[in-house]
């Protein structure tokens, strides 16, 4: 996978960072991420992300599970083996509406989570490069990706007049890869650059 | 600010001094740590517990139900029972983490993740019984719709005992993918200060790699949201159903309209019961008073007396319907097999009576409330009360029936029978031992999100509200949005 320059500014605390955005986008550079310990609200505006359709996707999930239900319960009862109880209808459609509930939940969750993690390329084994390790703890970390004509250094000192507490310059892959992080020789526990 | 304003005068949900550091040190140390002597003690007789309850279902699997004490007339007996009072005790995790999501309840984030894992827990537990009770185990597939080489003899889609197959079934899974997409970030966290080679790997595998990028958390707060709202009715649809299994016959005390609400309320009631047990512990082993705070058990006490109380309507209608019906078998049910104290099982009805419906109120007491070990004492004596409403529905309507000549004579458990039961709790706790020593208890991204708005060294202390005049307050009250 190709490697990449970034710009790294680090923060510690959202009220610095909103502002900084802000103006580095202002400044006319391309923002890849913020990462962040939490959901942070307003973040993904403040990139000008545009909202996720995720919730669709559960919708159509949810309604596959209800016309699966439906069509195999139907099929089953009244074409396949129709079971005589008691006399009662074959197409007995108050009786299903519990199993036509539980697996239009059970298709839009499954189906969810998995698109979840296909989209945002999660999944066990999967690696991919940190670009601090307090990024999970508490620091919020921006970075922005080097074009031919970033200077480094001017947008390093931008950083540093927005709130960063730290700015630094990484050559890293993007993407992911399979991989442990057992072998990252970086002892943080007993290091933290910015106790 | 960015962040949702919250009232000065609610009482924070993070105590102390706390930085985002601190969160994630106070919640990740004990994963770090080595286990107490405690801790190993517990896990060992869990442990036990469970190697007795595997041994009790070995013998029931080898000689078939007749391990068992029932007869033909109590052909339900402890095992029902105990799947109807586990199942009722893995609601209150998806509750609190969905319904109170919903209702957008700060409070939730604190006991959030240790609810949902109890319910997951107790969700295995309650499965148990039903599969065994069905004598021949390895046939339990049997209960799949799929196509087959015996006719293909479909299921009884029309029988409630499949909605519950598929209610439970759904329940678990969908409770498990709540849970375990909330702990991929908090997976992370782990790994991300991890010091130890294995740790490091585990918890790499465990975080599925996540990063805490800004367009991960939009999409997982979607998922979140979505889930949540999928959770609500799905917590609401499952006791429902366990309820069905029962009003769905023509059983006196059995066939009624009121069982699904009541049914729910009552899982609700020793649900929350179960998690102030476990939490009250946590929060003390573990040093979480700061985040699992008088507060929350305040709160969960609140919801205790409410779902009591309508248990209590419940049993109240119930009582009135058994004589205003004028049916003779409602009636003899319910005043005689039940509501008589000498009758037989007259025992388990006033046993049920005064833990569910008397003892509760005393959370009327603020000061009762905030008591932590009048809470772990009711919490215990909730649960045994919705264990005998469960023991009372199924045995005192089943052993006397229409049918004079089949009535049945006392039953009693055998020794399998309550191994089993007591097995089930050592798969319980042998989970939550587990849970507790290598998870994070308390979900750390979400404290983190509450912290500013909702954490005590971000408010102003009680005492500043309290001396200060009235309109300086609400000069700071007004521009703190």
């Amino acid at each position: 996978m190709a490697q990449k320059k970034f710009v790294v500014g680090c923060f510690d605390d959202e009220a610095v960072l909103f502002p900084a955005v802000k103006q580095v986008r202002a400044a006319g550079y391309k923002i890849k991420d913020v990462y962040t310990p939490f959901a942070v609200h307003g973040l993904d505006h403040a990139l000008g992300m545009r909202e996720t359709s995720l919730h669709t996707a559960g919708f159509i999930y949810g309604i596959t599970g209800t016309t699966t239900a439906i069509s195999a319960i139907s099929w089953i009862f009244t074409k396949d083996w129709p079971l005589n109880i008691g006399g009662k209808p074959h197409f007995a459609l108050p009786a299903w509406i519990p199993i036509i509930f539980e697996l239009t939940v059970l298709f839009a969750a499954v189906g969810m989570v998995l698109t979840f993690c296909y989209l945002c390329q999660l999944a066990p084994g999967v690696k991919k490069h940190r670009f601090h390790n307090r990024a999970t703890d508490d620091l919020f970390v921006m970075v922005i990706e080097c074009t031919d004509k970033t200077n480094t250094d001017d947008l390093k000192a931008l950083l540093s007049a927005k709130g960063a507490l730290e700015t630094d310059v990484q050559v890293a892959e993007e993407g992911w890869w399979f991989g442990t992080y057992d072998n990252d020789n970086e002892d943080l526990y007993n290091n933290k650059q910015l106790a | 600010m960015h962040l949702k304003y919250e009232s000065q005068l609610r009482e924070p949900l993070v105590y102390g001094n706390k930085t985002y550091a601190q969160v994630t040190e106070d919640i990740v140390r004990p994963i770090e740590a080595k286990p107490s002597r405690l801790w190993y003690i517990g896990f060992f007789i869990a442990v036990t517990l469970l190697m007795f309850g595997a041994y009790s279902v070995y013998r029931e699997v080898t000689y078939g139900i007749g391990q068992w004490n029932l007869n033909k007339t109590i052909g339900w007996g402890w095992d029902i029972t105990n799947f109807v009072w586990w199942v009722g005790i893995g609601h209150a995790g998806t509750l609190i983490s969905a319904v109170l999501l919903l209702f957008r309840q700060g409070w939730r984030t604190g006991v959030n993740r240790a609810a949902e894992a109890m319910t997951i827990f107790a969700v295995m537990c309650a499965g148990q019984f039903p599969i065994f009770h069905m004598g021949r185990v390895w046939m339990a597939f049997f209960v799949m719709p799929y196509p087959n080489s015996r006719g293909p003899l479909w299921v009884n889609f029309n029988s409630p005992l499949l909605w519950d197959v598929f209610a439970i079934s759904t329940y678990f899974t969908v409770s498990l993918l709540f849970w375990y997409s909330g702990l991929i970030p908090d997976f992370a966290t782990v790994r991300d200060r991890a010091f130890t080679k294995l740790r490091k790997k585990l918890y790499g595998i465990a975080s599925f790699g996540w990063t805490g990028s800004t367009k991960h958390w939009q999409r997982h707060e979607s998922l979140s949201l979505v889930l949540a709202g999928l959770s609500t009715p799905l917590v609401l649809s499952v006791h429902t159903i366990v309820s069905f299994d029962f009003a769905t016959s023509v059983i006196p005390g059995w066939h009624t309209t009121i069982f699904p609400p009541y049914f729910v309320a009552g899982a609700i009631f020793s649900g929350f019961a179960m998690v102030q047990s476990l939490l009250i512990i946590v929060r003390k082993v573990f040093g979480l008073e700061d985040y699992i705070t008088i507060g929350h058990i305040d709160l969960m006490n609140k919801v205790i007396v409410l779902t009591g109380s309508i248990v209590g309507i419940a049993y109240l209608t119930e009582l009135f319907m058994g004589w205003y019906s004028q049916n003779k078998y409602e009636g003899y049910t319910f005043w005689y097999s039940r509501a008589y104290l000498f009758s037989p099982y007259g025992w388990s009805y006033w046993g049920m009576m005064a833990c569910n419906v008397l003892s509760p109120q005393i959370f009327w007491s603020r000061k009762m409330r905030r008591n932590v070990f009048v809470t772990f004492f009711m919490s215990i004596i909730v649960n045994i009360g919705m264990w005998f409403e469960r023991f009372v529905i199924i045995v005192t309507s089943l052993y006397r029936d229409y049918l004079p000549s089949s009535w049945s004579v006392y039953y009693s458990p055998t020794i399998w029978e309550i191994g089993f039961y007591v097995g089930t709790f050592g798969l319980f706790f042998t989970c939550f031992f587990l849970f507790a020593k290598y998870f994070p208890v308390i979900a750390v991204a979400e404290i983190k999100y509450v912290l500013k708005r909702s954490g005590e060294s971000f408010k102003p202390g009680m005492e500043k509200i309290e001396t200060q005049e009235l309109e300086s307050f609400v000069h700071d009250q007004a521009h703190a949005h």
